[in-house]
């Protein structure tokens, strides 16, 4: 049985669908990540969860209870905020214990717990520090411990990495993934950052202008995307312009005057083929020409632009001493079958 | 060659740092000071130089028929500080003060808060009518609350056609009459204050007292509460300084029969004449007011300085 039920939730904004009857189920356990570009309601969701906002319809149920129906202060989850939020009047071990207090847990036991989580985010010399004096990743880590101390029955991250640098995001990312295993909470991860998503979720949630486009696991949704936004989104993508036709029993599409078979289920008609950077290789024999515009050295990798009939293309090659194009060099590349996609529609459309 | 020209711009850098002066960190940028010249000269004149004469005339004798003599002596103060009479009206400007920033934060902390939490049309245009009183002379405001306040005035008439008293409240030359006119003259200030200290707050960290299970009471009490109490107590500073020094609305309200220390400096300059007395009466007032003001201040920044740095 689904342990978080989200079902048809919508929010209007006025005349503005900032989610549009948003279904989705959550195991127990499970670390999922809603992702998607800034606006495409990701945040909301989150909010509508945590009974910050009303939803405009639809249901929510957390372990077959409506959820809804509670205030938040009653739901028992456990939010961390994009900016902590931490109380600044507050030592970071009475921001832990601030929780526990509300539950009238006894002062032995308080202390006990609020030691104890501060330790799991690696804290535990930093109690009596006041939010201030601590540096962006410390206050994340608090933000964490306060949400955590509780024992919520569903941790609900938004945007939790966001203010942190690169280095200290990666971080907190792989302390995240421990501690998530170690605790075993159900979490909810909102998120802008792909990479992110993709190193932490067991499954991840894109979703686009309200309405969901793809779940699956990370990389089932990079290999596999569902639409050409998904595609783009997780990712460098390209999109070719092609043309799909059925020749008898056998579907085929055409791009920049090379044909590649495709399922039977697809319309004739104008095709968009999609096929990752890094999976595409320069071929002697047939394939798509076209010239290189530039090259970039980028370290472990090379990338090239190619101008192809069909549109821009970009090619990533290892940096591994093989002999490449140079720029303005007549070049064919080509792909296996089985890494490209196709889609009905064009470029311009998805 | 772009190479070389930054190579050779390096070293013109090495040049000047190395040909400049070791002693230039030493000689003073004379912009700053000449910048605030002509606000310190304002600030001079008009402030620093009468409150010196003040000073200086506190220490003069006065006479009926001798007129203000040119001595040196401590006898104005003494006087204050053996005369009951004085004694009376001192602690009756304090208590009014105090009781208006009580008031004051009583009232107006709860306004600023309800006011943030209200939307757009309405936010503006109650934060407008908090603050108009602000962009009304005080005097016709004062004049506007003994309308009200007389025995004959708006609220003993109501009050009695509905048959709640007998008799007329007296308000008018009484220091209830002048705490409630004060506290609507200073109420604004406090307002502000607290508004500004709820705008560094962050919105969400109500929202993160309320998901651990805080109730919205306890938000207020627990979170809320403690991170506008500096601005609280600032705007308390305010109020009371200015509740202390108010002039127009104790003189209205409270008549020649009710005096405070600001009539008082008042009386004696213009009605008896004994500018002298007056002067002390002046200087005392703001003596006591500068170290209730500092003492508070020191308080605060002890008490807070964990929270706000």
């Amino acid at each position: 049985m689904p342990y978080l039920v989200l079902d048809k939730l919508t929010k209007r904004f006025g005349q503005w669908l900032a989610v549009d009857n948003l279904s989705l189920t959550v195991e127990k356990g499970e670390l999922i990540s809603l992702l998607g570009p800034s606006g495409c309601g990701k945040t909301t969701t989150l909010q509508m969860i945590a009974g910050f906002l009303d939803p405009s319809g639809g249901r929510v149920t957390l372990d077959g209870a409506d959820l809804l129906a509670k205030k938040p202060n009653e739901r028992g989850l456990g939010i961390v905020f994009q900016s902590y939020a931490l109380f600044p009047h507050m030592t970071a071990a009475e921001n832990v214990a601030f929780g526990l207090e509300m539950r009238g847990i006894p002062r032995a036991d308080r202390d006990r717990r609020v030691r104890e989580a501060l330790e799991l985010v690696g804290l535990g010399a930093f109690g009596d520090r006041y939010p201030r004096r601590m540096s962006g990743g410390q206050q994340q880590r608090v933000a964490l411990a306060r949400a955590m101390v509780i024992k919520p029955n569903l941790l609900l991250l938004d945007e939790p990495l966001s203010n942190l640098d690169a280095k200290m995001r990666e971080e907190m990312q792989i302390e995240l993934r421990r501690i998530q295993r170690t605790v075993g909470t159900t979490m909810i991860l909102v998120t802008h950052d792909q990479a992110e998503a993709m190193a932490l979720s067991d499954r991840v949630v894109i979703m686009n202008k309200g309405k969901v486009e793809q779940v699956a696991a990370p990389q089932d949704a990079y290999d596999n995307p569902a639409s050409a936004f998904v595609a783009n989104f997780l990712g460098r993508t390209n999109l070719l312009q092609g043309t799909v036709r059925h020749d008898g029993g056998a579907a085929r599409i055409d791009v920049a005057g090379t044909a590649w078979p495709v399922g039977p289920n697809l319309p004739a008609g104008p095709g968009v083929l999609t096929v990752r950077p890094e999976k595409v290789s320069f071929v002697d024999g047939a394939g798509v020409s076209g010239l290189v515009q530039a090259r970039v050295f980028q370290g472990t990798q090379w990338l090239f632009e190619i101008k192809t009939e069909a549109g821009p293309l970009t090619v990533i090659r290892q940096h591994d001493g093989q002999v490449l194009p140079a720029e303005n060099e007549r070049v064919t590349v080509g792909w296996r079958a089985e890494d490209m996609r196709v889609m009905s529609g064009s470029v311009g459309g998805a | 060659m772009t190479a070389v020209d930054s190579q050779n711009a390096m070293d013109a850098g090495l040049a000047t740092d190395t040909a400049a002066p070791p002693a230039k960190p030493e000689r003073r940028n004379p912009t700053p000071y000449l910048l605030s010249l002509p606000a310190l000269a304002l600030f001079a004149v008009l402030l620093l130089v009468p409150l010196a004469m003040t000073l200086l005339l506190s220490l003069n004798s006065f006479g009926f028929y001798t007129g203000i003599q040119d001595v040196w002596q401590l006898g104005n103060y003494t006087d204050i500080f053996t005369d009951s009479y004085f004694h009376e009206i001192f602690l009756r400007t304090f208590r009014i003060a105090f009781v208006v920033t009580l008031l004051s934060a009583v009232l107006g902390a709860p306004e600023a808060y309800i006011l943030r939490r209200m939307h757009s049309p309405w936010r503006g245009l109650c934060l407008l009518i908090v603050l108009g009183p602000l962009l009304i002379s005080v005097v016709s405001r004062t004049l506007g609350w003994a309308l009200l306040f007389g025995s004959t005035g708006i609220i003993n008439t109501a009050l009695m056609s509905v048959g709640l008293i007998a008799t007329p409240i007296e308000f008018m030359y009484t220091e209830t009459g002048v705490i409630i006119a004060l506290t609507h003259v200073l109420v604004p200030f406090m307002v502000l204050s607290v508004w500004a200290s709820l705008q560094r707050l962050d919105p969400q960290v109500e929202n993160a007292a309320m998901s651990l299970g805080a109730k919205p009471f306890t938000v207020l009490r627990r979170v809320v509460l403690p991170q506008v109490v500096p601005g609280i107590l600032s705007g308390s500073i305010i109020v009371f300084a200015l509740a202390a020094s108010a002039f127009a609305t104790p003189a209205i309200i409270g008549g020649r029969r009710l005096k405070v220390a600001a009539t008082l400096a008042y009386d004696e300059f213009l009605n008896t004449l004994n500018w002298p007395l007056g002067a002390a009466v002046a200087i005392l007032l703001l003596v006591a007011n500068v170290v209730i003001i500092v003492g508070c201040n020191r308080l605060i920044e002890r008490r807070y300085k964990q929270v706000f740095e």
